[in-house]
């Protein structure tokens, strides 16, 4: 914040400036001190305790404020939020307090001015209020994050986070957060509606199961971080037989998780098949590390036992509920679209979904890492091998999804690792995933 | 998605159900909610029901929140939405500006019938209740209700809305409170006859378990009752919302909770796949290492960390060029015990969020008295020692003879490299018949 540039110190002077004019205008008539009190120290509470236990980002804030424009009015809602936000107990610059006061201050105004313009009544809502008081609060819900979302865009756009691009713009976790403060701001008319019967306990009441839901959320993300760490380490771990292939299952997971998103899938999707592309060679432990490290020609037999390794693979984390789809993904990541691939020997679009990206991530990052018996190729060179490819062996969507993503996101490949100093490393001569360099299997043609 | 039940059971901490043991303070507590469930209804069936509309909406509140029940991490099975539900009814004094005058024999009635009706399509689609869980669900209704419908009218000053709220709404906080507490002891009595542990751990694991979703399920079914007097019982939906966003938070919980461990147990098998270990090793060392825990009145925390250790305790061989000898840790060198316990130990340290598992795995070669100065090792290196040893010169032999001539052969190096009170807990758990063993 040190560094503000002139335009968003502009911005923020003046939705501070607002702020203090509209709170200072008034009027306070009819507004009960106690409840303005009451409502500033649950407020800062409410605000202070959601900053200690989550991480989120989705703060309860909205609620206390919309309680305030229904029990005391615009200017009173304005008032508490303003003051509240100088005394929340955060570590934040002055400047983001002030501008985050003055932006739900001038929020809480127009959502206040547009709750008695369609005929609310200010102060606790009594009996014979419901449900008629539900139109006017769902508009006034509305304006608030209405206008909550435009001050902060407009800082946003001043400092040069966000740009005017709506094809590039993500829209999911805006909306997400749209919806949760909506959520909270709903919140805000149950604790107007008991306020009359139990006073400033109803904040207690409602927020109760909010900060557990919360505390919850958070213990959900730590464990999923958690997990997916435990995933890739463990995944790495198998990967340590050999040291061309470090790092491979992370990169082919990325590498899928780029083909799925650049074909629209959802998130949940995109995320299982990024954990399909990180356990996708696993079943190699299955295969002896003699085999995988020969360097002439593989028997028939040894050729078969490399086959094995999507079915092994598919074996051990069958049992892994979650992954549903992405298991046939991992069992199939060897077939080929003219139906010469393994272990099936599945074609076209009978091979599923999943594993024909699979398939053309892995392809790729073995292209462009460095084998013992070649040095790594480009990330051009190994596009051209993929088109070249595209069609008897590979999905021309996924080939062309990943180029896209790759054109525009670029791909970090693997650093070039010189060969080892000391012998003792082992080192494979050939790659089952090379479709540049097909195995070679003694007496017969390279597959 | 709320509806979707956590599809695989949950993982057994102890092993496999079984069915066939007697557990009587379950059995009884089952009972007594059935009779409870009977004669309220049987009661209120010939007395009538009064307020016939509310008794509808929250009949109908508590159906849908236990169709929606979820399962918790330990295998809690918790319904909090029909929970809040019928403690709200419980509650209920004013709807809407006109007194309620319902019995507390008609709470249990109409709570029992919502439990009913909400549990016929789990069992339709084959998948029962807990009914010792349902049970609690049911009991601490009906000692909320018997205490609170009477302690209303006993208080000096007139009900609300004439009185006030407040002196009601001690009562009912402090009922919650107690409620909670009286829940969790009766839980920790089923859930200590289950894994065989002590009261008083199972008590621990219980309050920490059900502490935060305790008290949301407390607050809205306060929130409930008051709301209804201001809203009538069109209110009864919205009010709920908050604990519905809480219950959505806790059910991903568990849901990833089951995954972390589903995913641990896969790969704990590739150790098995790639041929360093026997098949089903790392499962069986899992089994017998945490009844043993339990035996040894481990907490739920400790158990799980002992669990994940006991899968991986083998992936430190996964560094190995070559697999030892079909497998079997107890017969390598104890240099080369240690170093695979070393290496597997760095692996799972460097998932950055596993550090006591790391530790558990490091030092689960050590002899029971330790070596160097840091002491002796934890007792969840201790008890996966003894597992280990116990099943490398087993395996998968059910055989009587062979297992007692094992356990006396651990016996024998108790003391020095076993430590005797494990052994002595293995010994225990492995004298169960089959089908109560851990």
């Amino acid at each position: 914040m040190r560094a503000l540039p002139g335009a968003a110190r502009l911005f923020v002077g003046i939705v501070v400036l607002c702020a203090v004019g509209v709170v200072a205008a008034g009027p306070y008539d009819g507004i009960d001190p106690a409840t303005l009190v009451l409502l500033a120290v649950l407020f800062v509470v409410a605000e202070s305790m959601g900053t200690v236990m989550g991480k989120t980002g989705i703060s309860p804030s909205s609620s206390a404020s919309l309680a305030a424009v229904v029990l005391v009015g615009p200017v009173g809602a304005a008032l508490v939020d303003l003051v509240s936000w100088l005394l929340v107990f955060r570590r934040q610059s002055l400047v983001k307090r002030a501008f985050n006061g003055a932006q739900f201050a001038i929020a809480a105004y127009a959502a206040g001015h547009t709750f008695v313009a369609l005929g609310g009544d200010i102060g606790v809502p009594g009996r014979a209020d419901f449900p008629l008081v539900v139109a006017p609060f769902v508009a006034a819900l509305l304006v608030h994050t209405l206008v909550n979302t435009l001050l902060m865009g407009g800082l946003m756009w001043c400092l040069g986070v966000i740009r005017l691009q709506p094809r590039r713009f993500r829209w999911r976790p805006l909306v997400t957060l749209e919806l949760s403060s909506i959520g909270y701001g709903v919140l805000g008319l149950l604790i107007a509606a008991i306020w009359g019967v139990v006073g400033a306990f109803a904040i207690v009441l409602v927020l109760l199961p909010m900060f557990t839901a919360r505390w919850a959320f958070d213990q959900y993300i730590a464990e999923q971080r958690a997990h997916d760490a435990t995933l890739a380490t463990l995944c790495q771990a198998v990967e340590t037989k050999d040291y061309y292939t470090r790092g491979h299952c992370m990169r082919v997971s990325k590498g899928s998780g780029m083909i799925a998103r650049e074909l629209g899938m959802n998130a949940e999707r995109v995320q299982t098949i990024r954990y399909a592309g990180m356990l996708h060679d696993v079943g190699k432990l299955g295969v002896p590390t003699k085999v995988l490290q020969k360097s002439g020609k593989l028997t028939e037999e040894e050729y078969a036992a490399i086959q094995l390794h999507p079915m092994r693979g598919y074996e051990i984390v069958r049992e892994i509920g979650f992954l549903d789809e992405a298991l046939a993904g991992i069992m199939h990541h060897h077939e080929r679209m003219d139906g010469r691939g393994y272990p099936m020997g599945l074609a076209g679009t009978d091979i599923p979904e999943f594993a024909r990206i699979i398939s053309v991530a892995d392809a790729f990052d073995c292209m462009t890492s460095t084998r013992s018996y070649r040095r790594a190729r480009s990330t051009e060179e190994a596009i051209a091998e993929l088109r070249r490819c595209a069609g008897p062996q590979f999905d021309p969507k996924m080939v062309d999804a990943l180029i896209a993503a790759v054109d525009r996101d670029g791909w970090e490949a693997h650093e070039a690792v010189d060969p080892p100093e000391d012998d003792t490393a082992e080192v494979a001569q050939q790659d089952h995933d090379d479709p540049s360099v097909p195995l070679r299997v003694a007496g017969e043609a390279e597959r | 998605m709320i509806l979707r039940d956590l599809g695989a059971p949950e993982a057994h901490i102890g092993g496999a159900p079984r069915r066939h043991r007697c557990r009587p303070t379950r059995l009884l507590m089952i009972l007594l909610a059935a009779g409870c469930a009977g004669g309220s209804l049987l009661y209120t069936a010939l007395t009538g029901f009064v307020e016939p509309h509310a008794a509808l909406a929250f009949g109908v509140l508590v159906a849908v929140g236990e169709l929606a029940r979820i399962t918790l991490p330990g295998q809690r099975q918790v319904a909090p939405i029909a929970s809040a539900g019928a403690i709200g009814y419980t509650f209920l004094l004013d709807i809407g500006g006109d007194a309620a005058h319902h019995s507390a024999w008609q709470v249990m009635a109409v709570v029992a019938l919502g439990f009913a009706v909400g549990e016929l399509p789990h069992i339709a689609v084959g998948r029962p209740p807990q009914w010792g869980g349902l049970a609690r669900r049911m009991l601490i209704i009906v000692v909320l209700s018997l205490v609170f419908r009477y302690a209303v009218q006993a208080l000096p000053a007139p009900p609300p809305p004439e009185g006030g709220w407040w002196p009601v709404l001690v009562v009912m906080i402090v009922l919650v409170f107690g409620g909670w507490l009286t829940d969790a002891v009766i839980a920790a009595a089923i859930r200590a006859e289950r894994i065989r542990t002590r009261l008083a751990v199972a008590l621990h694991d219980e309050l920490r378990a059900q502490f935060g979703l305790g008290m949301a399920i407390g607050s809205s079914g306060i929130l409930i009752s008051l709301a209804s007097t201001v809203t009538g019982l069109a209110g009864l939906l919205v009010f709920t919302a908050p604990l519905l966003v809480t219950q959505v938070a806790f059910r991903r919980f568990a849901e990833i909770r089951l995954t972390y461990l589903q995913t641990v147990r896969a790969l704990s098998r590739v150790t098995e796949v790639g041929g360093y270990v026997e098949t089903g090793h790392s499962r069986r060392v899992t089994r017998l290492a945490t009844a043993i825990g339990s035996e040894l009145s481990m907490r739920e925390s400790e158990l799980l960390e002992l669990e994940y250790a006991a899968l991986m305790h083998d992936i430190g061989q996964l560094s190995l060029r070559d697999p030892i000898a079909s497998g079997a840790t107890v017969l390598a060198s104890p240099r080369e015990q240690r170093r695979i316990a070393e290496l597997g130990s760095a692996v799972i340290r460097e998932t950055g969020a596993l550090d006591g598992v790391a530790e558990l795995v490091r030092r689960q070669c050590e002899p029971c008295a330790g070596d160097g100065d840091a002491g002796p090792p934890p007792l969840g290196s201790r008890i996966i020692r003894v597992a280990n040893a116990f099943d490398d010169l087993v395996g998968e032999s059910t055989d009587t003879d062979r297992t007692n001539a094992v356990l006396e052969r651990l016996r024998m190096d108790s003391g020095v490299e076993y430590d005797p009170e494990v052994v002595e807990a293995a010994v225990r758990v492995l004298g169960r018949p089959a089908d109560a063993r851990g």
